[in-house]
């Protein structure tokens, strides 16, 4: 009984006195923080992405809380929306921004860029880029290998089976720029995900004169230029054999993609 | 007999090929010759469309320093100069001539007598290395007279021939050193000049002995001028394995040869440099080695520079049937091609075809942590560490780790039982550190 | 002709493969298995075949149904893991003891860290340490070495040699008996000889260095001569017996130099040779159980992560001051 006692009472006063001195030490040592950024930080996607280009999450809500203005500062995958919230929450005003989306632009699938060897290291498209232009005559296009796939924290990125190309699933991309970074082909574009996601781009990026990009894959840009041509808001240009249209100013008006021969532009949700 | 000492393994060496003279190869209808090179900028082309050019003629003037002259290996009219598709797949500039005859520029010595004495300075030396165009002609291609020019402060004592072949298949050095010996040990003697030193090792390994005795026999005649055998393991012709192999001495890790007072060059290119400085004779034509076990027959072929690969395959009896791949180069070190269509480069030493069942890589398991891929590196390294890091990118912990000395060899991946593809991952790992450092340096 | 196969290089292969040094290690032990069936007859073949088949089972099974991966039965691993317990337990422990020992090595040693590859300690060990605890009766009362005996579980009893370490009374024999194998022990680890030439076997095949082996034997027979020369009344046993009694050439030979619990550097692999050597030593002379070679491994197993992240290779060039 006693000996009950006097563990248990041994126990209360090293207890209690570890708490006074836990209770001084942390007011002696307490770090102010804005209360704020707590709250931001809630409002946010919390997926840690580092697509803002602060580290993480609660970098973005500091920044957001100790910034004058929200202007630059962008959630890409929380969107307006959750610029919205914290707007609201720190009173200032939400930038406006149009979303983006991930665009892959190469449409070699198996059928229309013929296979003419078989690629057999490790499966990883970095390390096959650097071993040589891939398992078709075009060395710009989708090596297929899935880098963008395993960079992609929303699982928003996936290699069709029978294209063998990386989709994108409009649904789930929140245009953070991972796989655009992960793919060393630099096929992959952020674009203006365009009104109810409908947008015209150059669906390649080979700078292979038209000859030898058409031999390579039948649906190339072969850098003909009628779609400049056609088009009457100087949306397009072409350099080192390629169209590029530039989506700030495309209307979507469709005449480029009438008029293309290889089929190379395409249009989405038209 | 001597040898390097850490790591090193012995795959089946199939030297099919051993022993059979070089035949000529037939002078294509148009050669392709490459203004890139390996390593450093491409050369400034010096002719254009519709000039005529003749053999041994100067087309790509070096630019920048870690370049080459280029000269052309045929006679006859320049068709155009443009992007070529090269081995990896990429557009590299070249120039393409339409071959009409064979006429040599008049300066070339085309005779078959052998001149020893060399009465040129060692500056006089370096400046016809230059405008021949030489490069290592080992692999690498890396331009002979930047080891050449000695900075100050430093000083050499030793030159190191490298005649050792550690790649499995290839025979060209070796026919080279039966066939041209005693011009080799010309070339170097004058290399001993251009560097200032008075001995100079050739070393050999111990499977060519029909090589080692005809070099030991003529050498006899040259002042200064050793053959060293050397027992068989891979991959003794690295340079830094070749020089601890014939010297003894350790290159430290980021130095060159010359930290040690070691020069090295290889028996190819020692060759090149007695046709450059006795003979005026510019870096247009090789040797190289065309086999496989399927293939009917196997051959070593006097290649002019330029020549499309199907070209010396087809007059070397074609494709084999069962071929599934094609390797410009050693089984260890080299590149699968995905077509013939190359031209034949500087540091292209041969084509080997290795037929389908040997193709494809086996399936990879998981990491038994046997060891084998430490034990056997020749750099000390841990290669299971290394790909480990490289998969997971901690590029800070590679650079610790000194994936910086990796030399490519192959070893681990070779060795290892699990079929883990160790070098692909610690090469990317290598290219990504390195640039980083690159980085750090001019930021 | 198909289409060419491209990849980095190199070209070729060794064409080693895991379950070659798997069946490399197998035959090693075939010497000592022969041994240990002369002098425990029917036993140690009942025993062997049990933790055989057992550990194979097991390891299918998880395989299959708990982490439906393909399966790697195959490779000869579990067959060696199962292999090597049997070899550390005596020729007449009952069947279900083998079973259970059996899932501790295969389900909680190998395959609850991912399997080949991943564990940290020798699973074999585990499996035996296990029993070890749980039935120490069991696992510590030996057959007498009869030829061709056949004897199961009813099989008359001895301790080995080693018992003597603790004062009991023991029949020592002779210094060529142990060598040979003459000896009551665990099925696998009487015969010094048969174990030898599965050392010689492995070393020429080059499937293990002889770094791990000759420095635990070399650390033994060192630091037992020390303590012998220093106090010969109360450590009164030679070296020589050190190295020839218990599990310690088994383990030295074959339980240590498993590859996945080893370091992989040579530097380390000294490292850890010495320090299973130590432990072993320490734990015969100063500890409760008699044999301490088990232990030994199993601790320096644990410390093979440590080793790994501080004792480097020998780098190329590496500054010779």
């Amino acid at each position: 009984m006693n000996l009950i006692l006097i563990s248990l009472l041994t126990l209360l006063i090293v207890g209690a006195l570890s708490a006074i001195i836990l209770f001084f030490v942390s007011k002696k040592f307490e770090v102010f923080e804005d209360p704020r950024i707590n709250v931001v930080e809630a409002a946010l996607p919390l997926a840690n992405c580092g697509a803002c280009g602060f580290p993480g999450c609660r970098g973005f809500a500091n920044a957001c809380v100790k910034a004058d203005t929200l202007e630059n500062l962008i959630c890409p995958v929380g969107g307006r929306p959750t610029m919205e919230k914290v707007a609201a929450i720190l009173g200032k005003t939400a930038p406006e921004v149009s979303p983006l989306i991930a665009v892959v632009r190469c449409g070699g699938t198996c059928e229309l860029r013929p296979r003419s060897n078989q690629y057999d290291g490790v499966s990883s498209c970095a390390i096959a880029h650097n071993l040589y232009g891939g398992e078709t005559g075009c060395s710009w296009g989708c090596l297929g290998l899935g880098d963008c796939v395993v960079s992609c924290k929303f699982d928003a990125i996936y290699i069709n089976p029978e294209t063998l190309l990386p989709e994108v699933d409009e649904e789930k991309c929140t245009s953070c720029g991972a796989c655009v970074k992960a793919c060393p082909k630099l096929i992959i574009e952020l674009r203006k995900k365009g009104p109810a996601s409908h947008r015209i781009f150059v669906n390649c990026i080979n700078e292979d004169k038209g000859a030898v990009s058409k031999k390579a894959c039948s649906v190339s840009c072969i850098g003909c230029s009628k779609c400049s041509k056609e088009c009457a808001f100087d949306a397009i240009t072409i350099k080192n054999n390629l169209a590029y249209i530039d989506s700030e100013k495309c209307t979507l008006c469709g005449k480029c993609v009438d008029v293309c021969p290889t089929t190379a532009i395409v249009e989405i949700n038209k | 007999m001597r040898t390097f000492k850490m790591g090193g393994i012995h795959p089946k060496e199939n030297k099919l090929s051993a022993g059979k003279k070089a035949e000529i190869a037939l002078i294509p209808t148009q050669a392709i010759i490459p203004l890139g090179h390996y390593l450093g900028a491409p050369s400034t082309a010096l002719v254009a469309k519709g000039d005529l050019v003749k053999v041994g003629q100067m087309i790509g003037q070096a630019s920048g320093f870690v370049s080459a002259n280029v000269h052309s290996s045929v006679s006859g009219k320049v068709l155009k100069i443009d992007d070529y598709i090269d081995a990896s797949g990429y557009k590299r500039p070249a120039v393409f001539i339409d071959v009409d005859g064979d006429e040599w520029l008049e300066t070339i010595d085309r005779t078959n007598e052998i001149k020893r004495e060399c009465m040129l300075s060692a500056a006089e030396i370096i400046k016809k290395i230059i405008s021949a165009g030489i490069v290592g002609l080992g692999g690498a291609t890396f331009p002979t007279h930047i080891k050449l020019l000695i900075p100050d402060g430093k000083k050499a004592n030793v030159l190191v021939i490298n005649g050792i072949e550690c790649e499995p298949y290839l025979t060209c050095d070796h026919q080279l050193m039966l066939e041209k010996g005693e011009e080799i040990l010309v070339g170097v003697s004058i290399l001993m000049k251009a560097i200032n030193v008075t001995r100079a090792i050739v070393g050999v390994e111990n499977n060519k002995k029909d090589a080692i005795s005809n070099l030991q026999k003529l050498a006899k005649s040259f002042s200064g001028i050793e053959i060293a055998p050397l027992q068989i393991k891979y991959p003794q012709g690295s340079e830094k394995q070749l020089v601890e192999a014939t010297t003894g001495r350790q290159i430290p890790s980021g130095s060159l040869p010359l930290e040690v007072g070691a020069v090295v060059q290889n028996v190819a290119t020692a060759y090149a440099v007695y046709e450059a400085v006795q003979k005026n004779k510019p870096l247009f034509e090789r040797i190289i080695t065309i086999t496989g076990k399927s293939m009917m027959q196997q051959s070593n072929f006097w290649v002019r520079l330029g020549t499309p690969l199907a070209n010396v395959v087809n007059q070397a009896g074609g494709i084999p049937d069962d071929t599934g791949k094609i390797v410009a180069g050693g089984p260890m070190m080299g590149r699968s091609l995905s077509t013939l269509e190359v031209a034949v480069a500087k540091g292209t030493a041969g084509v080997l075809f290795i037929p389908t069942f040997e193709s494809a890589r086996k399936k990879m398991q998981n990491c038994i942590r046997c060891a084998k891929c430490v034990t056997n590196c020749p750099m000390g390294l841990e290669p299971y560490l290394l790909m480990k890091q490289s998969e997971n990118t901690m590029w800070t912990e590679m650079e610790i780790n000194r994936v910086m000395d990796c030399i490519e060899c192959g070893c681990c991946s070779f060795t290892c039982p699990s079929n883990r593809p160790l070098l692909d991952h610690i090469r990317f790992g290598k290219m990504t550190v390195g640039k980083i450092i690159r980085s750090r340096k001019n930021p | 002709m198909n289409k060419l196969i491209i990849s980095p290089s190199p070209h070729v292969h060794s064409g080693d493969t895991i379950s070659k040094n798997m069946r490399g290690v197998l035959t090693a032990l075939m010497p000592a298995y022969l041994v240990g069936l002369y002098f425990f007859g029917l036993g140690a073949l009942i025993v062997s075949l049990t933790a055989v088949l057992s550990c194979v089972l097991f390891e299918y099974l998880i395989q299959r149904y708990l982490f439906k991966e393909p399966i790697t039965i195959n490779d000869g691993s579990a067959a060696l893991t199962g292999l090597l317990l049997a070899f550390n337990l005596p020729s007449n422990i009952p069947i279900w003891m083998i079973i259970i020992g059996a899932l501790v090595s295969i389900g909680i040693g190998k395959m609850s860290f991912g399997g080949l590859g991943n564990n940290p300690l020798n699973p074999a060990l585990v499996g035996r340490v296990f029993l070890l605890i749980s039935f120490p009766v069991a696992m510590t009362s030996w057959p007498r070495p009869i030829p061709l005996n056949m004897n199961y579980t009813d099989a008359v009893t001895a301790a080995t040699p080693l018992a003597a370490l603790k004062g009991q009374f023991v029949e020592i024999p002779k210094t060529m008996d142990l060598f040979l194998g003459n000896m009551g022990g665990s099925i696998g680890e009487i015969s010094a000889l048969a174990l030898l030439l599965g050392l010689a076997f492995l070393l020429i095949k080059k499937i293990i260095t002889w770094h791990i082996p000759i420095s635990i034997l070399i650390t033994v027979f060192v630091f037992t001569g020390i303590l012998n020369l220093v106090n010969p009344e109360l450590f009164f046993k030679p070296p020589m017996f050190h190295l020839l009694t218990g599990g310690l050439m088994l383990g030295s030979i074959f339980m240590a130099t498993d590859y996945a619990t080893s370091p992989m550097t040579t530097r380390g692999m000294l490292v850890y040779g010495v320090g299973i050597g130590i432990i072993t030593v320490v734990i015969r002379i100063f500890g409760v159980y008699p044999e301490g070679v088990s232990f030994a491994i199993l601790i320096m197993n644990a410390f093979t992560p440590l080793i790994n992240n501080y004792i480097k290779p020998k780098r190329f060039g590496e500054a010779k001051k």
